[in-house]
């Protein structure tokens, strides 16, 4: 596991793969591992919207996180923690905190060079517990903020946080799952039409351990929540589900990392969007790198959007990188398109109208991720959001 | 008595090579209560007159009718369609991810009924109508055909016949894929459904191993695009024997 602390100032790369560009006719290749990390704000410089990172993203909307300063306070959160597992925030100093990662962006390191103290949740009790995070008035303030989510090992929980309300926030999420643990952790997004959320999720995997990581983003101008999952202990096991459904004049994107860092991990990567109305925007990319300790790795990512009305844009790139030959399995796939004819011939053959056939088949199509969320109470309010967010816009 | 009828139907679609005329005259009329087998060598257009019945939108109806009861079915649309009481069986059923299959049973109800049905009343026809096609009660519960077997994605096909009460109904190879005990309890369930409601059936098959268990009154042999030749349940006891090669050579010399 590559532990990076926060004494490591300056920009530190662990490279195999590396950039020279000086030798005559080399394509620069830079391995997903390799991206240059650090905890300070000023070792990123000033974004112009053109590096690979930031191309695809409305710089321009998000600059006050990009650049400058940033509240760092507590906000409020609305909460009831079970027996088993503990929330409270915690200062700078905290030992949980640095544990899983570090900013690869000037956003992420600006949240992190801001944030005062982090928002802690850790997971002890054995007997499966849920806990729910709710926080609905960030307001328009710029901030800064960190969450650090601790499953120790053997222990068994769900931890959901839902965002509603106005947001222009830059976080960063640190999820360290310990050996044996299994989490369930699910973030979802579902601002107010101005809020804009830049987070990135770094996340450590331990032996036998396992994770479920579930983003959804249904609602926001700009959401950017990039998960970084590192399966960094043998025999650890990841699930990484993503929904989102953007509307007119929406951006909503995730750059996913998966890192089969140990041997004989599991990785799952399923993302599924739907996109409707003039100017509605989604990124999706997904690196999946299988490292050269990996061996036996089983892996598979995909990613789906499904496009409703004209004037809309996804972008899908998968991404896979592969340095060990012993490996299971490991796949992509990557799709963007209309309605299937034929899902729709099917049900209006059954007496269903056209529109409720589309309505069934969106929901369907994005049921196959609320199904997997695992929390009852949530799969109800998702569904009934996907509802609402179609409602009156399939005709 | 109602009547499905279908008069010199003409029927093109595009392909990359540009328009393919596929049926060319096809005349047919099915009375409520009959059953009409259509058997046919691969490729002669039997599914294409099935679709066309139905109203994929893939098929271009270049000229002829399809009424029911006097009615043009051909400016219907394709839920009018079925709710007019026409019901496809389809040779091969679409997978509809994350809808399930009890859902889908439950909104093609209503659609087609109108109103939604009582729910206690209708889970017990359901649960009934799964056990006698020998189905799992978990396939309520699974999403519509996905990662069904083909036998399963038959059964399921006959399960919404039983259910869905049509007037008339095609069933297009349902017989292919299953073996021989599948293929008795998925003929059952037709025979079933026929005496309950008087279904009309248009019989689509390549062989006549289904038609032992679910009696033809009317053989039609269809061959490129055309019904060749018509007659009674003896026809298809010479089709066995004798196959299509006397029609696909009376053919190629027309
Ligand atoms: N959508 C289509 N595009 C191109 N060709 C088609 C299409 N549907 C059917 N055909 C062609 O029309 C002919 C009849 O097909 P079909 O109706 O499926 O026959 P059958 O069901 O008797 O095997 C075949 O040559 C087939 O290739
Ligand atoms: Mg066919």
């Amino acid at each position: 596991m590559t532990v990076v602390t926060p004494e490591q100032h300056g920009l530190t790369a662990h490279s195999d793969g590396g950039w020279d560009a000086s030798e005559k006719g080399f394509v620069p290749v830079q391995t997903r591992s390799a991206r240059p990390q650090s905890f300070e704000h000023t070792d990123f410089a000033p974004v112009n919207g053109l590096e690979a990172e930031w191309k695809l993203t409305p710089v321009k909307l998000i600059k006050p996180l990009l650049d400058d300063a940033l509240d760092g306070a507590p906000y409020a959160i609305d909460t009831e923690a079970p027996e088993g597992i503990s929330v409270e925030w915690v200062a700078r100093d905290d030992s949980r905190i640095a544990s899983a990662g570090a900013p690869e962006e000037r956003a992420s390191a600006n949240a992190w060079t801001n944030f005062e103290q982090a928002l802690a949740i850790t997971i002890t009790g054995e007997e499966h517990s849920t806990v729910r995070i709710s926080r609905a008035e960030l307001g328009s303030t710029a901030r800064a903020g960190h969450i650090v989510i601790t499953a120790r090992p053997h222990s068994n929980g769900t931890v959901i946080v839902e965002s509603t309300g106005s947001a222009l926030l830059s976080e960063n999420v640190e999820v360290v799952v310990e050996e044996g643990a299994t989490l369930n952790f699910v973030s979802v997004q579902d601002w107010a039409d101005d809020a804009i959320h830049l987070a990135s999720h770094f996340v450590q995997v331990g032996r036998s351990a396992t994770l479920k990581h579930t983003i959804v983003s249904l609602g926001g101008k700009v959401v950017r929540v990039n998960p970084s999952v590192h399966l960094s202990g043998e025999g650890a096991d990841g699930e990484l589900y993503g929904l989102y459904f953007a509307d007119a004049g929406q951006h909503l994107e995730q750059r996913v990392y998966l890192h089969h860092e140990a041997a004989q991990t599991r990785g799952r990567v399923s993302y599924k969007g739907a996109l409707q109305g003039t100017g509605a925007r989604t990124v999706w990319v997904g690196d999946v790198l299988i490292g050269p300790h990996a061996a036996g790795t089983d892996s598979y990512e995909q990613n789906r959007n499904l496009v409703l009305t004209e004037g809309t844009r996804a972008d899908s790139i998968p991404n896979l990188e592969i340095e060990t030959g012993d490996i299971q399995g490991a796949g992509h796939a990557s799709a963007t398109g209309r309605f299937d004819d034929e899902q729709l011939f099917y049900l209006q053959a059954r007496g269903i109208s056209e529109s409720e056939a589309r309505r069934l088949v969106v929901i369907g199509f994005l049921s196959e991720i609320v199904q997997k969320v695992g929390d009852e109470q949530l799969e109800a309010r998702l569904h009934t959001a996907i509802e609402a967010e179609l409602e009156g816009t399939i005709s | 008595m109602s009547v499905l009828s279908v008069k010199d139907l003409h029927v093109s679609v595009e392909t990359e090579q540009g328009t393919k005329q596929i049926l060319k005259g096809v005349n047919l009329e099915i009375k409520q209560g009959e059953t009409h087998a259509i058997m046919g060598p691969n490729g002669s257009g039997k599914s294409t007159l099935a679709y066309t019945i139905a109203g994929h939108p893939k098929y271009h109806v270049e000229s002829g009718s399809i009424t029911l009861d006097g009615v043009e079915v051909l400016d219907m649309s394709i839920d009018e369609r079925a709710r007019a009481g026409l019901f496809l069986a389809m040779q091969y059923p679409v997978e509809i991810p994350g809808v399930k299959v009890a859902d889908f049973l439950r909104t093609a109800k209503t659609a087609l009924a109108g109103e939604a049905p009582a729910l206690r009343p209708w889970i017990k026809e359901v649960n009934g109508a799964m056990k006698a096609l020998r189905m799992d009660k978990a396939f309520s519960d699974r999403n519509v055909n996905e990662g069904f077997s083909g036998g399963e994605k038959k059964r399921n096909e006959i399960l919404q016949l039983e259910l869905l009460k049509p007037g008339f109904a095609i069933l297009d190879e349902t017989d292919s894929g299953l073996d021989v005990d599948a293929l008795k309890i998925v003929s059952e369930g037709v025979n079933r459904a026929q005496e309950a409601t008087g279904l009309g059936l248009l019989l689509i098959t390549h062989y006549t191993r289904i038609l032992r268990y679910i009696k033809p009154d009317f053989v039609h042999v269809f061959v490129d695009g055309r019904v060749a030749e018509q007659g009674g349940p003896e026809l298809a006891d010479r089709l066995e024997n004798e196959g299509y090669d006397r029609f696909l050579t009376d053919t190629s010399v027309a």
